[in-house]
């Protein structure tokens, strides 16, 4: 049952495109498929660690402007440029990680708004580098061999794979050793302490993928619409994650996936309906909602709903 | 020299509005433990019902500064009362998710209402500085600078002199002790959010008419809140005082010396840089109130 669901699900997003009206749906699964990636990224963090990163539109920005740099000024192929982004993007969650040492809960919060904020004006005020707030135009769309992935059908296949490679990145990584690290000092870090989880290492290494994977997605976004700007940066970015993190379920797989899907997909559809201060409203009260009713999210919910099978 | 003494006149000007900001901010931090993100749509919330009060109703600017106050604590406390109480004893990232979703929902509605132009609100200062040799100050300053010393008094007087304030001290102390000694925990938290909120609305109703009235400008002021806050250690009356004064002085220093792009740079540097290196704020003896 469970596995044709799952072959039913890995055939409609492989043919997805074929039988999808335009290619405007096919622009709204693409950005899905990003904020998928996003979101899984966060919930690394806030899921499996309990660290809250509210400057997560930094890793996100950092990665579109490397590859969008790299790729408009020393002429680097897409396929170069995606991993410095990940790497620079992952270095700056480094140095974030070393703060998380010390500090905890609001003050990691802190950190993490101010060192956006910080990155944010830096792409508004460094004009040479970054062009200021008139941002970057004409990053080129990537080649694979002859192809250039210039297509939405091209790109959404391109944004697909590495969407499922950072889900597959996720699931290893908290079913292992190192995922059961994080979930011990999430629920007692002075008692996995004790028992020698070192709290300083996973926290690191913790912040350190998910910043990268943040990155990747960011160099994806680049790529995609051709343009960066400071907006990359925007808070709302960042909200809009924690939103779907949060309303998926933080501390499962499959939550910050329903979570991105849901809420890429259904402002776009509401978008006839509304403007985006209204959606935006909406988010806030939502994110209120939620933590009330469903503190756990849809997808423990759901699971809670539906009869024990057995596996 | 003269430019020097002028930047730090400038400096002082702001400063005393953030350490309003900074002075509600720490007292909802340290005393019910709650991070509250909303807090500089309170200070919009301030300037829009002082613009509104002015504009709208057409009272005095003095009546409509006060009215910005009594606003800012009835919604404060209305939203401690709804929000908050019944989340008392889950997580702090718990309250910290509700307070995010107000925080949105708070400014967005502002951008609804109001529209995203920005509003002056109109003063009856005259516009001409007051010139001291080489110094010169606008009016306008000087008296958003008075009232906010004469608030930052109140409050202190508040919490020192008065029954409240005693039981709010005790609170924080020892918030079950407190409670075993018939202090009513949920009437202080909800009297020190409205307190609070009510000080951040009087700083936007002052800094309302210095600078512009727009929907977003509570992003900038909770952030300076927290440096604010971060700078004088949590809880602390008199550190989020002179953090406030530090603060507004660091960065017309930074603006004026290093450059004007930066300025808002400043405040998320002392953030990072303090809780780096000093954690428990840089006036710090020990976590208490007052």
């Amino acid at each position: 049952m469970i596995v044709l669901a799952r072959t039913a699900l890995a055939v409609a997003l492989v043919t997805a495109p074929l039988w999808l009206a335009s290619s405007y749906h096919v622009h709204v699964l693409i950005m899905a498929g990003i904020f998928v990636i996003l979101a899984s990224s966060l919930n690394v963090l806030l899921g499996y660690t309990g660290l809250l990163s509210l400057g997560h539109a930094a890793f996100f920005g950092i990665g579109a402007y490397t590859s969008a740099l790299l790729a408009l000024k020393l002429e680097w192929s897409f396929w170069l440029a995606l991993p410095a982004a990940a790497a620079l993007a992952g270095t700056a969650g480094w140095a974030i990680g070393r703060l998380a040492l010390k500090l905890r809960g609001a003050y990691f919060v802190l950190v993490t708004i101010s060192f956006a904020g910080v990155i944010a004006l830096v792409s508004t005020n460094w004009m040479e580098l970054t062009n200021g707030p008139l941002g970057l135009p004409g990053i080129p769309a990537p080649a694979l061999g002859p192809w250039s992935l210039r297509t939405k059908t091209a790109y959404y296949y391109l944004v697909l794979a590495a969407a499922a490679v950072a889900y597959l990145v996720c699931a290893r990584l908290v079913r292992s050793r190192i995922g059961r690290a994080f979930l011990a000092l999430r629920e007692n870090e002075p008692l996995a302490e004790s028992v020698g989880v070192d709290s300083t290492h996973y926290l690191v290494l913790a912040t350190v993928v998910s910043a990268a994977m943040a990155g990747v997605a960011g160099s994806l976004y680049a790529h995609y619409t051709r343009f960066v700007s400071p907006e990359v940066f925007l808070f709302s970015y960042t909200v809009t994650m924690v939103i779907m993190v949060v309303a998926g379920g933080k501390g499962t797989l499959a939550g910050p996936v329903v979570g991105a899907v849901l809420f890429t997909i259904l402002p776009e559809a509401l978008r006839e309906a509304t403007s985006w201060q209204w959606q935006m409203l909406v988010y806030g009260v939502l994110l209120v909602l939620l933590v009330f009713f469903l503190p756990r999210g849809i997808v423990p919910g759901l699971q809670r709903l539906a009869p024990r099978r057995t596996p | 020299m003269d430019v020097l003494l002028q930047h730090l006149i400038n400096g002082l000007v702001l400063g005393g509005t953030y350490a309003l900001l900074g002075i509600g901010l720490t007292l909802i931090f340290g005393l019910m433990n709650v991070v509250n993100f909303a807090h500089g749509e309170f200070y919009t919330l301030g300037a829009y019902t002082a613009f509104a009060a002015l504009a709208l109703a057409g009272v005095g600017f003095f009546t409509a500064l006060g009215t910005a106050i009594v606003v800012g604590a009835a919604l404060g406390g209305l939203c401690e009362r709804v929000l908050l109480r019944p989340l008392r004893g889950e997580s702090i990232d718990t309250t910290m998710l509700v307070m995010i979703g107000v925080w949105i929902a708070m400014q967005n509605a502002e951008l609804l209402g109001w529209g995203g132009v920005a509003k002056t609100i109109p003063h009856p200062f005259p516009t001409a500085p007051l010139t001291l040799g080489p110094l010169s100050v606008a009016p306008l300053r000087v008296f958003v600078f008075v009232t906010a010393l004469a608030l930052i008094a109140a409050a202190h007087l508040l919490i020192q002199r008065t029954r409240l304030g005693r039981a709010m001290r005790a609170t924080f102390q020892d918030r079950d002790t407190a409670a075993l000694m018939g202090v009513r925990i949920g009437r202080i938290h909800t009297a020190t959010f409205a307190f609070g909120s009510a000080l951040a609305a009087a700083a936007g109703a002052l800094l309302g008419p210095v600078f512009l009235v727009y929907p977003s400008m509570g992003d900038l002021a909770s952030l300076k809140a927290f440096s604010v806050v971060i700078l004088g250690g949590l809880g602390n009356l008199a550190g989020a005082t002179l953090g406030g004064l530090v603060l507004g002085v660091a960065e017309e220093l930074g603006a004026g010396y290093v450059s004007s792009g930066y300025r808002d740079a400043v405040g998320f540097v002392i953030i990072i840089l303090v809780l780096l290196f000093r954690p428990s704020g840089l006036f710090a003896r020990a976590e208490r109130i007052g």
